[in-house]
């Protein structure tokens, strides 16, 4: 019974990067309709220009303020270069694009940084809390999951730009029409789920070790997350990390084996899409024909 | 007449003399008077670059021989290719070097899944695979690939090495092991089971985790429930850091062995964090560059300022830069030993003619040493247990 419980709360540990990978990935997926299999690699820059700050003597937060700042301007810039000459184009073209951004990114890091595993430093004490099984660092998480996801419910409900900018990405015809920049509400998006991405990866990385690698494993079972919990519900996106947290862990122990830990992510994934393609908190979309 | 005894013995001198002179020069394809060309594949690009650094390495000690003379004349021609450790790749690459760049031998190619797709290749075209740059034990098998050698004591033999340990010291353990789904880890398991023999019993829980998982925290938990009082860490540098914090932060005190993959202080046990990584015990072959006790050994020292003029952009903490200067100076050593005969038979019976051969890197009391049957050239390890600072040893290198 001790094990067991301890699998749930080192679950639910793990849980909270997923979710807050998850929630970056919805972050985008609302201002623009595409998941962007680019996210893990832009987090895991962004964590490399906070840990050059660290490094140089930046003290924690201000370094923390910084690479969210650079990240959202450097989202936006992407966008606009990369992302907006294939606006047109077929969704397997941007998908190509995504793809190669993943690559270069990943590769531009590695020569940059090295693949040498870098320790980067936890804003949160360090003492153990309930026997080790969850370190304040990892409550830390939870606490900043749930922070950001407050933040993002309110931009997008109460203030006139979130209500822009989900006007956009649901109808870019009639926003145009009123007036909405949805070029520039677009960029906006990106921007934010860059900020997202890189909050996340600063909270990502003193668990798992920074490397260029960083989120490869973690992209696929944020993805599965935001999948489970409805990919445009941000709150659904992190009720799901926790799930999957949970059910990996439980799963490994007791039931297929920690060979097919990843199979279970993959099999959720199909899972959902195959039974509620919406998820468990998402709208489910009717399109007239 | 006596004249004509000395005029005999001086034609009978110049005879002796001349007959193996003629006989001595020969070469293959990659030799001539001048150069020898080398040959080798590494992972400049793709998700394993980090060896890169091996390969850039090699190229810089042999550039250094070169500028000191060469070896008995011939300067080392030195082609190195990229197979972004994708084994069809490698397969590509290595044809080029030996049917475009006709190289005298292929020499450190490097990664298990690569060595495997090109073996049956090199040895059907006898060239020699040399010291390939892998800890599997396949290749060591003079009898079915006599072209193809290892180099670094292979994971099996670690694997035993730590058994042996168990079996001396601790005849009750309770073992638990955690280790890498693939053959990396499968080597290193069966070997430590071969170790523990009819004790293999001892061993009370197996965990696995795929590359592709984000922590192995999950694994530990399962571990530390089984009640084991051993822990066998079979881990590559990420999660071998991962899982030692988490046995720290889980108030887990087994006795804790961390395979030779992982035990650099620098890139491994700084990011765990020292004070978790205390009383680890580890196994080497090589001095680790990091590690304070070797500040004014000479051997350091030579590689200090090799490094320095030689591979400037090297990290001085990345023990690959150590690996690649010491390998290459075995190759020297094989071509030195080899004179004016450099024929791919005679690269092969000198790489099998080494005796106790010592190198500045190779730590104090292990020797290379190979056979026409023993294809394995570096077989013992010295036993370490980090202090907290440094890695101590502790006994004398054993074989497995």
């Amino acid at each position: 019974m001790e094990a067991f419980l301890h699998q749930v709360l080192s679950g639910l540990a793990t849980g909270g990067i997923y979710a807050i990978v998850a929630l970056a990935l919805v972050m985008i997926y609302q201002a623009t309709h595409l998941v962007n299999f680019a996210q893990g690699e832009m987090a895991m820059f962004s964590t490399y220009l906070a840990w050059t700050m660290i490094d140089a003597g930046v003290p924690y937060w201000p370094a923390f303020a910084a690479t969210v700042a650079l990240s959202f301007v450097l989202g936006i810039a992407i966008e606009r270069i990369v992302i907006r000459p294939v606006e047109k184009a077929p969704v397997l073209a941007v998908v190509i694009v995504f793809i190669g951004l993943l690559v270069i990114l990943n590769s531009v890091a590695g020569w940059i940084y090295t693949y040498t595993i870098k320790s980067f430093p936890s804003p949160f004490p360090t003492h153990r809390i309930l026997g080790g099984y969850v370190s304040a660092h990892e409550l830390g998480v939870m606490a900043v999951t749930m922070g950001v996801l407050v933040l993002l419910f309110v931009f997008f409900r109460f203030t006139p730009l979130g209500l822009a900018m989900r006007a956009a990405a649901q109808n870019p015809v009639s926003s145009r029409l009123v007036g909405i920049r949805v070029g520039w509400m677009l960029a906006l998006g990106w921007g934010l789920a860059a900020a997202v991405g890189a909050v996340a990866g600063m909270m990502v990385a003193p668990i798992v070790f920074l490397d260029p690698n960083m989120m490869a494993g973690i992209l696929l079972y944020g993805f599965a997350a935001a999948l489970l919990g409805g990919i445009d519900n941000p709150a659904g996106a992190v009720f799901g990390g926790f799930v999957v947290g949970v059910l990996e862990n439980l799963a490994g122990a007791y039931l297929v084996g920690t060979e097919l830990k990843l199979t279970v992510a993959l099999v959720l994934i199909v899972g959902v899409l195959v039974m509620r393609p919406s998820g468990l908190f998402g709208r489910v979309l009717v399109t007239r024909v | 007449m006596r004249m004509l005894g000395t005029a005999v013995s001086l034609a009978l001198g110049v005879a002796l003399a001349a007959a193996p002179a003629a006989a001595q020069k020969k070469y293959s394809p990659g030799a001539t008077d001048t150069e020898i060309k080398v040959g080798n594949v590494n992972p400049y690009s793709g998700p394993a670059s980090a060896y890169g650094a091996i390969g850039k390495a090699i190229g810089a000690y042999f550039q250094k021989i070169n500028d000191e003379g060469g070896i008995n004349g011939r300067k080392i021609n030195y082609i190195t290719l990229d197979d972004g450790y994708s084994p069809p790749k490698a397969v590509e690459q290595t044809r080029r070097l030996v049917e475009q760049d006709n190289v005298l031998l292929v020499f450190q190619p490097l990664g298990t899944p690569s060595n495997t797709a090109i073996q049956k290749y090199m040895n059907a075209k006898k060239v020699p695979q040399l010291f390939v740059a892998t800890g599997a034990t396949k290749w060591g098998d003079p009898k079915t690939y006599p072209w193809t050698m290892g180099w670094q004591p292979n994971y099996q033999t670690e694997g035993k090495i730590y058994a042996r340990y168990i079996l001396e010291n601790k005849p009750n353990a309770r073992i638990a092991v955690l280790y890498q789904n693939d053959d990396y880890g499968k080597d290193y398991l069966k070997g430590f089971k071969d170790g523990l023999g009819a004790k293999a019993s001892l061993i009370v829980a197996e965990a696995s985790y795929e590359v592709t998982d984000p922590t192995v925290d999950s694994q530990i938990v399962t571990l530390k429930g089984s009640g084991a009082d051993t822990f066998f860490n079979i881990t590559t540098p990420k999660f071998a850091a991962q899982a030692i914090r988490k046995v720290y932060d889980i108030d887990w005190k087994p006795l804790h062995f961390l395979n030779n993959v992982s035990n650099s202080v620098g890139s491994v046990l700084t990011p765990a964090g020292l004070e978790k990584a205390a009383g680890l015990i580890s196994s080497y072959y090589l001095k680790d560059p990091t590690d304070p006790q070797w500040a004014k050994d000479p051997g350091y020292l030579e590689w200090l300022a090799w490094m320095k003029k030689y591979n400037p952009d090297g990290n001085l903490n990345d023990t690959f830069n150590v690996y690649g200067y010491t390998v290459a100076q075995t190759l020297v050593t094989v071509l030195k030993q080899c004179g004016d005969d450099l024929t791919r038979e005679n690269v092969m019976k000198q790489a099998a003619n080494l005796k106790a051969v010592t190198h500045p890197m190779l730590l104090p009391g292990i020797t290379i040493d190979t056979g026409p049957n023993d294809f394995y050239p570096i077989e013992q390890m010295q036993l370490v247990r980090f202090n907290g600072k440094t890695w101590e040893a502790f006994g004398k290198p054993i074989g497995g």
